[in-house]
Formats: structure tokens, C-alpha cells, sequence
């Protein structure tokens, strides 16, 4: 109990808050891959099979050094944008943009990636700012569109979402940036200077983590420490809560939004750059990969917050490396997983819904 | 019910299941990881899978298959099938080459066949299938100018890599030999096998951009339209089958799609089949028997690795002159008396 006491002063939140953060997301997966195994067994797959799934599942994701290293490497990219999302959850801001941030991002840095010569650090240093910074400036378009001419984020990040995508098919076509010899749209690799260096190489050269999975945990640590321990993350707060009281309390509500619009862009942005310098090494025309998407969903089973985040972040990591594994030994398609996801949100986002099945976890307010 | 009792019998079964699902892994295993449009896609993955599919019915092995989803599944995919203690790993598509490459230096000791991939220089434990599908496209071009009512066919492709502009290059070459042959003009929309250029979805799974695009190429004129793009072109067919075949007539390709996709079967004129299913199988085989090595085989109309699949339902649209002219040209491109372009 003393460890959960602990907890709960970090988090500073009282006992239903905690009951809130720790139990609905567990019960949520735990109904969610439940329903899940019943839908297969509904398809008619044998018993067998669903339990060689359930299993699969959990070895694939956490079950070998391989298995945990892919679950973490899917996780990465997961963490960096789903902060973003987070931070402008907390400033009341519904980024759907993540996706086209990540893309402008990745490209930006798999431009520097191939064309610019620098040592190690130095390379990898200014791939990820500017891959951040592009990110940053993409999402900046959507908060400086909402600060001052009032049109709705969602909507403008939806859109140059769809911008994005055919940017990025043209951008990948320029001679300057096509692979040579190719005639699709695929960019030039990245010099071995602009690489993240893999963790576990030493181990087995298969194994995929690298070094973005560290700068991914910083992130957290930042981004908890801004939203929670700064002014400005107080502003993005305030603003999220009560628009109009924080104007009454003097913040300047329009750099507000436009700076927690930029800041999650800038996230997005790192998550495509350390997309493409841990894991692609280049860029092809789908590879955001819907990661902004679903770093959506990260974040709102994170509750925005970063610690949140980054459980949620690994836990959506493992359900990629475990699915799989699920999709290897059981045969299951891997749109299961995909069920299981959409299930989990659905859990997640009717907290009642959890509350009302399992009673007995939580206290009578 | 009391609790205890509960748990006692859920434990029981529980153990039990565990038991059960513990396989014989002594078996040789074949296992496939798939291109984007999933392994159901009617033709190119599907085909593949079929190999693998009667290597399993014909010498009982065991198969696995993994289907990407975009192009960052490609690397994990294989590597988790090396690690599934697979015996051969067909990599399906062009797309694959680098991962694979990748895959197999870094496994040495696995073996790995690569649809549609020629590494110069060779890999050892990889084995490349490459088709000279422009040689069965050129016939269907061939058939196509002249079944024709329009003078106008037209093609779009997936992405312009080389495994689908060969198809479109073929297509393209066989209408402009039946121009030279018969001097008429039919024009072909949608592909310049001279600039490269041409229409493409840049997607292998949407078939409302399939639908789209035939729609498009029909409203130029069109009546024959070949779509070189997997399940984007079962699109193409749905829109052909509401018009009706006299309006709209679809070649597939890599399989037979008379054949895949029955429900449709009155609006194929042709296929132009690129029999991957065969040479996996025969891979397969190799790798089991222990006679495996890398390299490549190429597939022709010469060793029917490619061909065109019969005009089956629209048969009655396809002279016998040109049936005939279409089996000539196809023993003169084998014997190498017709050049293609």
C-alpha cells in the first residue's frame, strides 16, 4: 500500500481519480481482449485457437528480449505523438493532425538524413530539430488558424492531414529526393550519421529498439514537467478548463492556443523524424502509417497525461508486436487487434459503462 | 456455484488447453509474408499464397503467413517469421527487396524467395522469381485492340515500380503491334511505355480509386481496361459489371480472375496470369528436398510461369482469326521471331 501511496502523491489526485486512472484502463483492455477472443471463437475458430491467440498475445509482446524490443520500438513513435496530443488535450485542443505533423516532419528530416554530411551527433542532432521544427511549423498553420480567425482545429488538422499526404507523394517524386533508379515515390536512405543508434545490437542484430525509445521517455519527463511545473503549462491548463476565465486571469489566450498547437506538432514531428531515423531510414508514401491516428488513442487512454501516456504507448506497442505473433502462431488476422483497439477506446472513453460492469472495484462516491 | 469450485475447474481446463495448443514443430515450414492488399486479394498475394497453399496439400508441411499492412511492417514481418522457425520465407513483391535483403544477410542460414525482386549481385539463400509478364500483356493488348469496338483501351497500375509497369509496357506494345499489323489506330489511355508515365492510384487497396479510374477511362472512351493493381481492380470490375460487359470489359491480372472472382466472371475478357503459385510451389520443393540455391528464375511464356487465362464467359467477343493470330503471336515471341517493341 505504501507504493500506491506514493503514487498517488505523484499523480496528486484523490482516491477516485486514482480508481479512474489505474483501474478503467485495466478493465478496459481486459474486457476489450476478452470480447475480442469471443468474436473469434463466434467466427468459428476453435477454442484452441482462441487460447493459442490470448497466448501468442502476451509472448509476442513481452514474452522474449525480441518480443519486448518490437514492442517498444512500435511504441516509440506512439509516445512522441501521443504527448503532442495530450498537450493540446490539455489545452482544450483536439489534434487530429498528428498524422500530417509526423509525415511533414519525417520528411523534412529524411531530407537532412541524405543530403547533408556532418559527424554522428551532430547529424542526428539537427535531423531530429529540424524534423521537429517542421512538425512544429505544420501545426503551428491549424493553431494560428484558430487563434485568430477562429476556425475550428479540427477541421484544419483534418485537412492538412489530406494536404500532407499528397505533399508527401509530391515531394517523394522530386528528382532531388527520389531513390535513384526508381520511378516510385520512395526518397533516398539516410547517411549511417542520422541513424539512432540500435540498443541491442550486441545482443542480436535483429533486434530493431534504439535510441529514440530513451529520448521518447525523456520527452515524457519534459512534457509532464512543462504541463505541470511551468507557467506556461499552467496557461495551456487554464486555457483547456475555462477558456474565458483564463482570459479574465489575463492569459493571452491566442499565443496560448497557437503555442500548444505548435508544441504538439513539435512532438509529431520528433515521433516521424525517429520513425524514420531509428526504424525506415527512408521515406515511402504510407510511412506515417496511420501512427498519428492511433497516437490518438494513446493519448486519450493515457487521460493526457504523460506517465499515462507512456504505459498506453507501450501497451499499443505490445498489442503490434503481439499481434503479430497472434497472426504467426494462431493464424488470426491481424484486424483482430485492430477489434481489440477499437474495443479499449470504447472502454476507455465510457468510464460509466466499465464502472457499471465491474462495481465492485470502485468506491460509492 | 461456490468460488473455489470455479477456480479449481477454470485452472483445470485452463492447463489442460496450454497442453493442447503445444505443436509438433518438427515439421518443415513454408511462410509467406504478404504485400500491402492482403493475402485475399484475388491476384497478386493471393496467388502467391496459393503455392504455399498446395505445397501444404501436396507434401503436408506446415505454413504460416504474416500481411502487411503498409511498408514499415515489411522488416518485422520477416524477422519474426525467422524467429518462427520457418524453413523457407517467401517474401511477396518488389516493395520487400530491401527488407528482405536485409533479412536473409543478416540469417544466413534461412532461406528466402523473393516474388518480383532480382538482386545484382546474388544473394545465396535467396532465390528471386522474376515474370516476363510484358510477354503475356502484350497478348492481352493484342486481343484487347481487337475486340475493341471504341478504338480506345486503357490501363492504370498500383505504383509505377517495374513488376507493374511490365504488365502496362506489354499491354501498351501489343496494341501498337496490332496497329502496325491490321493499320488501324487504337489508342491506349493511361500508359506511355516511351516517358514511363502514365495513371496510377499509388494504392494497392482502395477499390473506389479502382472504380474511379475506370470510370475515368471509360468516360475518354475506353471499353477495355486493364488494371495492374491487385484488389483495386475488383473495383474496375464492379463498375463494369453494373454497365455491362458490351459497354465495359476488364483483363485481369496476375491470376485468372474468371476463376478468383466468379461473381464477376462476365466481365473478364482475359487474365494476364503470372503463375507464381506454380514457381513457389516449385521453390518450396527445392527447399525441401534440400536442393535449394540462391539466384533467380525468370518466368515466360516459354516455361508457363506467364500466359493469358481463356476468354471463358466472353468468348463470343474474341473471332477465331483473332484467337488464332493471338496463339501465332505467342509461339513468335517464344521463338523470338516477333519483337515486342
Amino acid at each position: 500500500m505504501k507504493n500506491s501511496i506514493k503514487i498517488k502523491q505523484a499523480f496528486s489526485v484523490d482516491r477516485t481519480t486514482f480508481q479512474d486512472i489505474f483501474f478503467i484502463p485495466i478493465l478496459a483492455i481486459s474486457l476489450a481482449i476478452s470480447l475480442g477472443l469471443l468474436l473469434l471463437l463466434l467466427t468459428g475458430e476453435s477454442y484452441q485457437t482462441a487460447l493459442t491467440a490470448l497466448i501468442a498475445l502476451f509472448v509476442g509482446s513481452f514474452g522474449s528480449v525480441s518480443a519486448l524490443s518490437e514492442t517498444l520500438t512500435a511504441a516509440t513513435p506512439l509516445i512522441f505523438a501521443a504527448l503532442g496530443i495530450a498537450i493540446g488535450f490539455r489545452a482544450g485542443l483536439f489534434n487530429i493532425g498528428a498524422e500530417g505533423q509526423i509525415i511533414v516532419g519525417g520528411l523534412a528530416a529524411v531530407i537532412i538524413g541524405f543530403s547533408v554530411e556532418l559527424p554522428l551527433m551532430l547529424h542526428l542532432t539537427l535531423m531530429l530539430s529540424v524534423g521537429a521544427a517542421f512538425g512544429a511549423g505544420y501545426a503551428f498553420i491549424s493553431g494560428w488558424l484558430k487563434a485568430f480567425t477562429g476556425a475550428h482545429e479540427v477541421i484544419t488538422t483534418i485537412m492538412l492531414n489530406l494536404i500532407a499526404f499528397r505533399l508527401l507523394d509530391f515531394f517523394l517524386r522530386l528528382p532531388f529526393i527520389q531513390k535513384e533508379g526508381r520511378n516510385d515515390p520512395i526518397s533516398k536512405s539516410v547517411l549511417d550519421t542520422a541513424e539512432l543508434p540500435r540498443l541491442l545490437v550486441l545482443i542480436d542484430p535483429n533486434l530493431r529498439i534504439h535510441a529514440g525509445f530513451l529520448l521518447a521517455i525523456l520527452a515524457v519527463i519534459l512534457v509532464y514537467w512543462i504541463i505541470f511545473h511551468t507557467t506556461i503549462g499552467f496557461e495551456f491548463r487554464m486555457v483547456g478548463t475555462n477558456l474565458n476565465a483564463a482570459k479574465y486571469a489575463g492569459v493571452n489566450s491566442s499565443l496560448t492556443i497557437v503555442l500548444a498547437m505548435s508544441a504538439a506538432g513539435l512532438c509529431a514531428g520528433l515521433a516521424g523524424a525517429s520513425q524514420i531515423s531509428g526504424v525506415l531510414g527512408r521515406a515511402t508514401s504510407g510511412f506515417s502509417a496511420g501512427i498519428g491516428f492511433d497516437a490518438i488513442a494513446v493519448a486519450l487512454l493515457g487521460r493526457a497525461h504523460p506517465i499515462g501516456v507512456l504505459f498506453s504507448g507501450i501497451l499499443f506497442g505490445a498489442l503490434v508486436a503481439g499481434g503479430r505473433e497472434m497472426q504467426v502462431s494462431a493464424g488470426v488476422s491481424l484486424d483482430l487487434i485492430t477489434v481489440i483497439q477499437a474495443l479499449i477506446i470504447i472502454f476507455v472513453a465510457a468510464p460509466i459503462l466499465v464502472k457499471s460492469i465491474f462495481p465492485w472495484f470502485f468506491g460509492k462516491k | 456455484m461456490k468460488l473455489n469450485t470455479i477456480l479449481k475447474l477454470a485452472s483445470g481446463a485452463f492447463a489442460g488447453l496450454l497442453l493442447a495448443t503445444v505443436n509438433s514443430a518438427n515439421a518443415f515450414t513454408a511462410c509467406q509474408v504478404t504485400d500491402l492488399g492482403g493475402v485475399d486479394d484475388k491476384s497478386f498475394n493471393e496467388t502467391a499464397w496459393k503455392g504455399v497453399q498446395d505445397a501444404v496439400a501436396k507434401h503436408g508441411i506446415d505454413s504460416k503467413i504474416l500481411e502487411s499492412k503498409d511498408g514499415t511492417d515489411y522488416e518485422p514481418h520477416l524477422n519474426s517469421m525467422v524467429g518462427a522457425g520457418c524453413d523457407i520465407i517467401v517474401a511477396v513483391g518488389f516493395l520487400m527487396g530491401e527488407a528482405t535483403q536485409k533479412a536473409a544477410e543478416a540469417n544466413p542460414d534461412s532461406m528466402f524467395t523473393i516474388i518480383d525482386f532480382a538482386y545484382n549481385p546474388t544473394i545465396p539463400n535467396v532465390l528471386g522469381q522474376v515474370f516476363a509478364t510484358d510477354q503475356a500483356a502484350f497478348l492481352a493488348g493484342y486481343v484487347s485492340a481487337g475486340v475493341s469496338k471504341t478504338g480506345i483501351v486503357g490501363t492504370f497500375g498500383g505504383i509505377n515500380i517495374p513488376p507493374v509497369t511490365g504488365f502496362m509496357d506489354g499491354f501498351a506494345w501489343g496494341v501498337s503491334h496490332y496497329n502496325k499489323v491490321k493499320g488501324k489506330n487504337v489508342q491506349v489511355l493511361g500508359w506511355d511505355p516511351a516517358a514511363k508515365e502514365g495513371l496510377f492510384t499509388n494504392n494497392f487497396d482502395s477499390l473506389d480509386d479502382g472504380r474511379a479510374f475506370a470510370q475515368n477511362l471509360y468516360d475518354e472512351g475506353a471499353d477495355i481496361v486493364m488494371p495492374v493493381a491487385g484488389p483495386v481492380g475488383l473495383g474496375s470490375a464492379s463498375l463494369a459489371d453494373e454497365l455491362g460487359s458490351d459497354k465495359l470489359k476488364i483483363i485481369g491480372v496476375d491470376g485468372d480472375w474468371t476463376v478468383t472472382d466468379p461473381a464477376r466472371k462476365g466481365v473478364y475478357l482475359t487474365s494476364v496470369m503470372k503463375n507464381m503459385d506454380a514457381t513457389t510451389l516449385s521453390v518450396i520443393e527445392m527447399a525441401k528436398s534440400g536442393n535449394f540455391s540462391g539466384g533467380l528464375t525468370v518466368g515466360t511464356l516459354e516455361n508457363g510461369g506467364v500466359g493469358i487465362a481463356p476468354y471463358h464467359e466472353l468468348s463470343s467477343s474474341v473471332s477465331s482469326d483473332l484467337a488464332s493470330e493471338v496463339e501465332a503471336l505467342r509461339k513468335g515471341i517464344i521463338s523470338g521471331s516477333i519483337k515486342m517493341n
